[in-house]
């Protein structure tokens, strides 16, 4: 079956109820209306009818996590001062790096250039009992050490940030695809009534080197627009047009909804149009989100000492903030949560650049971890911590790291992942993935395992062919998970 | 007005429908209906069956072929291997197929369980009855010329081939739709804009036979109708006014734009469309509107992203194109073979590639900046231009004029001239401060020589400056470098050798950069120009130097592009950092006020010059002559003011002309790039074969194949070929889908094996035929579909014909559907009276929340909402931003073109309620269609409402919506009357003016109710 054939049924089955209303009588959307009067977010109508349930119904297998909350870092941290250790790099630093290593390989703005090796910036140690090594500023994220599995052997094929962040979120470096948080929303719906199954939320780094974000990075590409994520933004309307216009008290605006809603009900009695029963479930679900949606904003009303564990003042828009709002989110029931840290493009003055990101971020990760198990939920929820690719051992202008695809450090914990493990390695400059290369398609394939998702079965028929997440590659990465 | 009556319309069904007719209607594209007997058509019924299982193994792919065992070709099919045979025509037990797809072992099931395929038990009864039949194989449809059915005289045909298959189906067409009903969808469909009620009520009178020709003649005339038709046209092509990739930069295209409007405007014939697109700028003689068309090729994605390498992204723009072609003309998904032979059709990779190579010859860069694009005046502009151009020509035709006077003076400078250069008057700057970035210590000289404590030489440093200009300003500077003995190699420079690099030369007055225009020198180095000191290249280590003259004095001249008027404090920054200690050792500024040029004396006095002037005036040739003629007048200080004045009319002309619509458009280039075939897709691997342009090798070849190489030009007169099967049927297919909600093949971008072969074959065949024995012509296409019956059918239908044919495939009745993105907008501005209907110009940009952009770098972009007409223009002129498409239009499913998009997804989300209700443009709207109510729409709440509806829906309100919305604007009404501050802020959304004259509270209640109607399912419903 075709989504398109999937769509109709589903709103063919919304709209059953159709048939018992008339011009005249209030039937079920009148019930659902009422439900508008009451406080936010007390009872759901037509909406809660409306909701998508997701293709993967029921699960291929036993799910190990409910939801995703994916947190990258855009713009290529530099594993070699973040979570791959590499003495031999440091011994060899300034001289000429193996032409073996790298003759014929993709490179970014060192084209041409002599290469040399670049030790690393930062002393490293062990942490937890399992002594997992990582660089000394990540000391915060380093006290929930034995909940990290650390994957050392990731690859991509895209060297160039905008190329790449779309290979990482869609597995094609094809504009058009849908990103991985549509797919899963997809897959399995969400668990919100009354927010979008996927959200995005972005911050800047104070490091100056912000790269662009396109919107196609969580866009739904072809599958339908109600599973593109949904930007939570910091300044603004949080939802864009969320707010009601000036003037216009909040009682007007149920007004006007009500009689949009009753209007489209009568001439539905007439037209029989299944669509109309979508529509009058996404007017009550918008009016839902002009509420739901601030008191979800609304982290002032944390206690202080959560504010204390993640280190974020309310409203600042910082990462802190942004990783507070992903509990909350994932607390609500969303199914993808994904935050975007900017500045990681660290080309020069790698040294001042990752210690200004460690400050942005260490505190904030291990508070997200740390506050999601004190709440039972750390199990439940799969965080992925990864950038689009990492940063080479070679120099780049004597203190800085070009773009590098052939080997980098991400990170996973919670639902379903073992912790306090790592996985893969680079060669020992930290060039090449050569023990256990995980590739884009891989992670991906075991994200929606954990989901209960058998990334061969998750498709849906685009120009002629069936496509998935995964294209046509990906393996489970079973050794990582628990 | 009568309801809309729709229940008793009706059409009558027979209680029991035909199995086949069934399973056809409600899915067609499995076809379920395990109908012993039933004639089986390979393409409908097997076809689709075994692409989706098979193929992907036993099919067209070499490599992916497992079992050496193809089962899309009968031959292979049939054949005997290693005593199996695959299919035995009429014998079920001997097939392969059979046993295998019934297999109960898993080792044996077909296909593979792992596969993550499942074949259905109807699927299966179908193999099996194909193979009782005999196994006929027919040639993929799309790939065999159509066929045009014969008609009968006096039927229209599109209503005869649809009946022909309705009544075999046991469905008959339902009755027309009311005049209101048409009059909107033809509106929407034809013009994209609602009809007035003025408009409706004059067709709904008009009882003369033809009334409906008429109205659909008068749309079609309309220049409205060519935005209509662009819209469609503008997705597939991925029409955007931004690059795409990472910074998403903005690029000219718009012109584009306007030529397609023009295009569907003037009926060019589809043929020309095509042939201009592709190869606009090969045409002989080719027009500017030609070359504008030729744009197509230029819409693809770039990047400006640095790092970006050339052949990674010229591997990608060739994909890119590979895939528009397939995609806007050919309906097929070319883009599978980028990387292997295609999985379900016989696209081979190099079919790919030797696509690709058609469009090798456009000159462009790979990564970076798109270039400006050829110039696409009006006639008015074209005639102001000209008019710059004459007024240029008359000033340089003043300086040229002779007279004794300048016949004298001309004399004695020849004469000055005779004894060598001159250089001008240079005036020595004292400074009054000279530092080093890295520590250089300095001492001034009371002459103004600056001398370098060199005693710790830093490897690079940076020299600053400070000091005054002369009282008389300057309009260039000259840098004296100077040798002298404590010098290493008596210097000037401090490295070994005596050498320096000045890497470059700036200045600035406060933080204002003085730009410069020219740099010259008394003696440049081997690779040491002077003029890469003039021009800063951060972190470059090129620049000036005067390699091999240790020792002696040098001096580097800049000029100044703007002259610096009395005395003022300056900074010089000397960046040397090319490294080594390549430092200057001593040196000197000094300013001149001599009018430009200022250039070292050999370079203003070039030899020739010197040598005519030095020659006996009777005896110089008329070269010579006109040289020193020229020459007098090009540095005279006597013509400054004549120089001047041709420089600013240029420069008036130079900015008038950037300021001009530019359109990037194909130009040609004889140095091709190479196009391999690359083996996986990899643009770093070169081991493939270099291939030349060719068409798909499995179709009709053009006529020029193997005589020459074939050009663009080539592959648009192949593309629109009458032995081509596909275009035809591509385009009236997409067109059939913008009258009846969805194409008689539904796969819109792919007629090939993975699509769906056509219900209304014959249909589809007819059309495509006619369109091409009608000479491309599109308006004759438009124009049949939407006289049929079919078209002016209700789209409402019983409850049984709507479970037999949920997705109206047999086209027992019309479709309905939301309006697109942009028809949305357009409906709402033009009921409210706002809308600007201009056609054509440069991209507009409607409100749009604050910050929106936030994630756009390189640069930072703030966006500025369009203030006065361009605010309020149609939705298809929107700035087409493709990493942020417009939020309100996106929300509303507008794509966001970085691919080709033949059809967009119709969604529902609560984010077009959103929209609807929020969004300052509506709320604007809505405000003014409620000032217009209690203008022009009668004296009572009743009239108005009446009014209200009329214009909005071209209909009455019936009795309970006026009643609910009275008690609204009653409600409203009450509430706002005593909330004058309410009231302000409502009727301040948007920049429309406020009308003084009408009252508050009344303007913001039917405020309200305007927001009630532009939300309505209806009002943004083509039905």
């Amino acid at each position: 079956m075709n989504l398109r054939d999937e769509l109709f049924q589903f709103q063919q089955q919304q709209s059953t109820r159709r048939a018992f209303l008339g011009r005249t009588s209030a039937g079920v959307g009148a019930m659902a209306l009422a439900s508008l009067m009451q406080p936010p977010g007390i009872s759901l109508g037509a909406a809660s009818k409306d909701k998508w349930t997701g293709v993967v119904n029921p699960l291929h297998f036993a799910r190990k996590a409910k939801r995703v909350i994916y947190l990258t870092m855009a713009g290529g941290p530099s594993h070699l001062e973040t979570f791959d250790y590499k003495p031999k790099l440091a011994q060899m630093h300034g001289e000429p790096m193996p032409e073996s290593m790298t003759k014929g390989k993709q490179i970014a703005q060192l084209q041409g250039s002599v290469l040399k090796c670049f030790g690393p910036q930062h002393e490293f140690q062990r942490f937890g009992k399992s002594g997992a090594e990582m660089c000394s500023l990540f000391s915060q994220i380093g006290s929930v050490a034995d909940e990290l599995c650390i994957v050392r052997s990731m690859r991509t094929e895209a060297i160039n940030h905008d190329p790449a962040h779309m290979f990482m979120n869609t597995g094609s470096q094809i504009a058009g695809r849908p990103s991985m948080g549509s797919w899963v929303t997809y897959g399995l719906g969400s668990d919100s009534t009354d927010l979008p199954g996927f959200v995005v939320l972005t911050s800047l780094g104070k490091g100056g080197q912000n790269q662009p974000i396109a919107a196609r990075q969580w866009a739904s590409g072809y599958l339908p627009s109600r599973f593109q994520g949904v930007h939570l933004r910091g300044k603004g309307d949080p939802v864009l047009y969320l707010t009601t216009p000036p003037g216009v008290s909040t009682g007007q605006q149920q007004d006007v909804v009500e009689a949009v809603s009753k209007l489209n009900r009568a001439h539905d009695a007439v037209v029989e149009d299944p669509e109309i029963a979508t529509r009058i479930a996404q007017y009550e679900m918008a009016f839902l989100m002009q509420a739901s949606v601030p008191e979800l904003m609304d982290v002032g009303k944390e206690p202080q000492s959560i504010l204390e564990l993640y280190g974020c003042t309310p409203g600042d828009g910082s990462f802190a903030s942004n990783c507070l709002l992903a509990r909350r989110l994932a607390e609500r029931g969303v199914r993808f949560i994904q935050l975007y840290h900017k500045d990681w493009d660290h080309h020069g003055g790698v040294k001042e650049g990752v210690e200004l990101k460690a400050k942005e971020i260490d505190r904030a990760c291990m508070a997200l971890i740390t506050d999601l198990k004190q709440r039972g939920m750390l199990e439940e929820t799969l965080i992925v911590w990864a950038g689009e690719f990492g940063r080479t051992p070679m120099s780049q202008g004597g203190s800085g790291r070009d773009h590098h695809n052939h080997g980098f450090s991400v990170w996973l914990a919670g639902g379903g992942i073992k912790g306090g493990i790592s996985y893969g390695a680079t060669d020992e400059l930290g060039y090449a993935a050569v023990e256990n290369p995980v590739e884009v398609h891989d992670l991906h394939a075991t994200m929606l395992h954990l989901l209960g998702v058998d990334h061969l079965r998750l498709t849906t028929r685009f120009q002629g062919r069936d496509f998935r997440l995964t294209d046509v590659h990906g393996k489970l990465i079973k050794p990582i998970v628990a | 007005m009568p309801r809309l009556a729709v229940a008793a319309m009706a059409v009558s069904f027979p209680m029991v429908l035909p199995s086949v007719g069934l399973a056809a209607a409600s899915s067609p594209n499995t076809p379920g209906a395990n109908a012993p007997g039933r004639e089986i058509r390979f393409n409908r019924d097997i076809r689709p069956i075994l692409s989706d299982n098979c193929f992907h193994c036993h099919g067209f792919d070499q490599k992916s072929r497992k079992g050496d065992r193809r089962l899309d070709v009968r031959e292979d099919a049939l054949k005997e291997k290693e005593g199996v045979r695959a299919v035995v025509p009429g014998d079920l037990s001997a097939s392969e197929v059979h046993r295998r797809i019934h297999s109960q072992d898993a080792d044996e099931l077909m296909p593979p369980g792992k596969e993550g395929k499942k074949l259905t038990a109807e699927q299966k009864a179908l193999l099996d009855e194909w193979i009782k039949q005999g196994a006929p194989y027919e040639e993929h449809w799309s790939y065999v010329a159509p066929v045009k059915a014969a008609t009968q005289e006096g039927v229209h045909p599109v209503d005869e081939l649809i009946g022909r298959r309705l009544s075999k189906v046991g469905l008959k067409p339902a009755p027309e739709a009311d005049r209101r009903t048409l009059a909107r969808r033809l509106a929407f469909d034809l013009v994209g804009l609602p009809p007035t009620p003025e408009e409706v009520a004059a067709f709904e009178k008009d009882s003369a036979p033809g009334a409906y020709e008429r109205l659909v003649d008068r749309l079609m005339s309309s220049v409205h109708y060519g935005e209509r038709m662009a819209l469609p046209w503008l997705d597939v092509v991925r029409f955007a006014d931004t690059i795409g990739y990472h910074s998403d930069n903005p690029r000219n295209v718009w012109p584009y734009r306007d030529y397609v409007i023009r295009a569907f405007n003037s009926n060019k014939p589809f043929d020309q469309f095509t042939r201009e697109q592709l190869a606009g700028d090969l045409l002989p003689d080719a027009t500017v509107e030609q070359r504008v068309g030729s744009g197509f090729n230029r819409l693809l994605l770039s990047t400006e992203e640095g790092g970006a390498q050339a052949k990674d992204y010229e591997s990608r723009m060739l994909t890119d194109r590979v895939r528009a072609l397939g995609t806007v003309w050919l309906g097929q998904t070319l883009g599978c073979a980028q990387c292997h032979d295609h999985k379900f059709d016989p696209v081979s990779t190099r079919d790919f590639y030797t696509i690709g190579a058609f469009f090798a010859d456009i000159k462009e860069a790979a990564i970076g900046r798109r270039e400006q694009g050829m110039l696409v005046p009006s006639p008015e502009e074209e005639a102001r231009l000209k008019e710059h151009d004459s007024r240029i020509a008359e000033l340089k035709a003043a300086l040229q004029a002779g007279s004794p006077e300048r016949d004298a003076a001309q004399a004695e400078w020849e004469k000055a001239l005779s004894n060598g250069p001159v250089d001008v008057d240079w005036t020595p700057m004292v400074p009054t401060k000279v530092t080093g970035a890295k520590g250089s210590k300095f001492t001034i000289g009371e002459d103004g020589a600056v001398r370098v404590a060199y005693e710790k030489v830093p490897e690079k440093d940076t020299y600053q400056i400070t000091l005054k200009t002369p009282p008389g300003g300057a309009t260039g500077f000259r840098l004296e470098v100077l040798a002298e003995d404590g010098l290493p190699e008596k210097g000037p420079g401090l490295a070994a050798d005596g050498g320096f690099v000045l890497n470059h030369f700036g200045v600035k007055q406060g933080a204002t950069v003085l730009k410069l225009n020219e740099a010259s020198a008394t003696y440049e180095g081997k690779g040491q120009p002077a003029k890469q000191a003039a021009n800063e290249r951060p972190n470059d280590t090129s620049g000036w130097g005067i390699l091999g003259k240790a020792g002696t004095d040098q001096a580097i001249y800049l000029e100044l592009a703007t002259a610096l008027e009395g005395e003022k404090e300056i900074t010089v920054s000397l960046r040397q950092t090319a490294g080594k200690g390549q430092l200057i050792g001593k040196f000197r500024l000094q300013a001149t006020q001599v009018p430009a040029p200022v250039r070292a004396p050999h370079v203003q006095y070039p030899a020739p010059v010197l040598a005519a002037a030095k020659a006996d005036p009777a005896k110089r040739s008329e070269a010579q002559k006109t040289l020193l003629s020229n020459h007098f007048r090009a540095v005279s200080a006597k013509f400054a003011a004549d120089r001047r004045g041709i420089a600013d009319a240029t420069n008036a002309r130079d900015e008038y002309e950037k300021s001009l619509p530019h359109c990037l458009v194909s130009v040609h280039t004889d140095q091709k790039r190479t196009v391999r075939i690359l083996p996986r897709g990899d643009w770093q691997n070169e081991t493939g074969e270099v291939v030349e342009p060719a068409v798909l090798h499995f179709l009709p070849q053009p006529k020029a194949a193997g005589e020459r190489p074939l050009n663009r030009l080539d592959l648009a007169d192949w593309v629109v070929s009458r032995s081509n099967p596909l275009t035809a049927r591509v385009f009236v297919n997409r067109l059939w889908k913008q009258f009846f909600g969805i194409g008689l093949s539904k796969v819109l971008d792919d007629l090939g094996a993975q699509g769906e072969p056509p219900i209304h074959a014959e249909l589809l065949d007819w059309l495509a035929c006619e369109f091409m024995d009608r000479g491309w012509d599109v308006k004759h296409m438009v124009r049949l579909m939407v006289t049929s019956h079919a078209y002016r059918q209700v789209s409402t239908g019983s409850r049984e014909l709507l479970a037999k044919d949920p997705y109206n495939r047999e086209l027992a009745r019309q479709s309905r559907w939301r309006l697109d993105a942009e028809l949305v907008r357009d409906n709402a501005l033009s009921v409210s009276g706002l809308l600007v209907p201009v056609v054509g110009g440069a991209s507009v940009k409607p409100y749009q929340p604050e910050g929106y952009w936030e994630n756009l770098n390189f640069p930072q972009r703030t966006y500025e909402n369009d203030k006065g007409p361009s605010q309020y223009r149609r939705g298809m002129y929107t700035w087409w931003q493709r990493s942020y498409v417009q939020p309100s239009m996106l929300a509303l499913d507008a794509p966001t073109r970085e691919e080709c998009t033949a059809e967009r997804t119709r969604s529902n989300i609560p984010q077009q309620a959103l929209v609807l209700l929020n969004d300052p443009s509506y709320v604007e709207a809505a405000r003014s269609l409620a000032a217009r109510i209690l203008r022009e729409g009668g004296g009572s709440d009743a009239q108005r409402l009446q009014w209200a509806f009329a214009r909005v829906l071209q209909r009455a309100p019936y009795a309970d919506e006026a009643a609910h919305l009275s008690g609204l604007l009653e409600k409203h009404r009450g509430q706002f009357a005593s909330d004058a501050a309410a009231v302000d802020k409502l009727l301040g959304v948007g920049y429309a003016a406020r009308p003084a004259d009408l009252p508050g509270a009344d303007l913001a209640a039917w405020t309200s109710i305007c927001r009630v109607l532009l939300n309505l399912h209806e009002t943004i419903t083509r039905s």
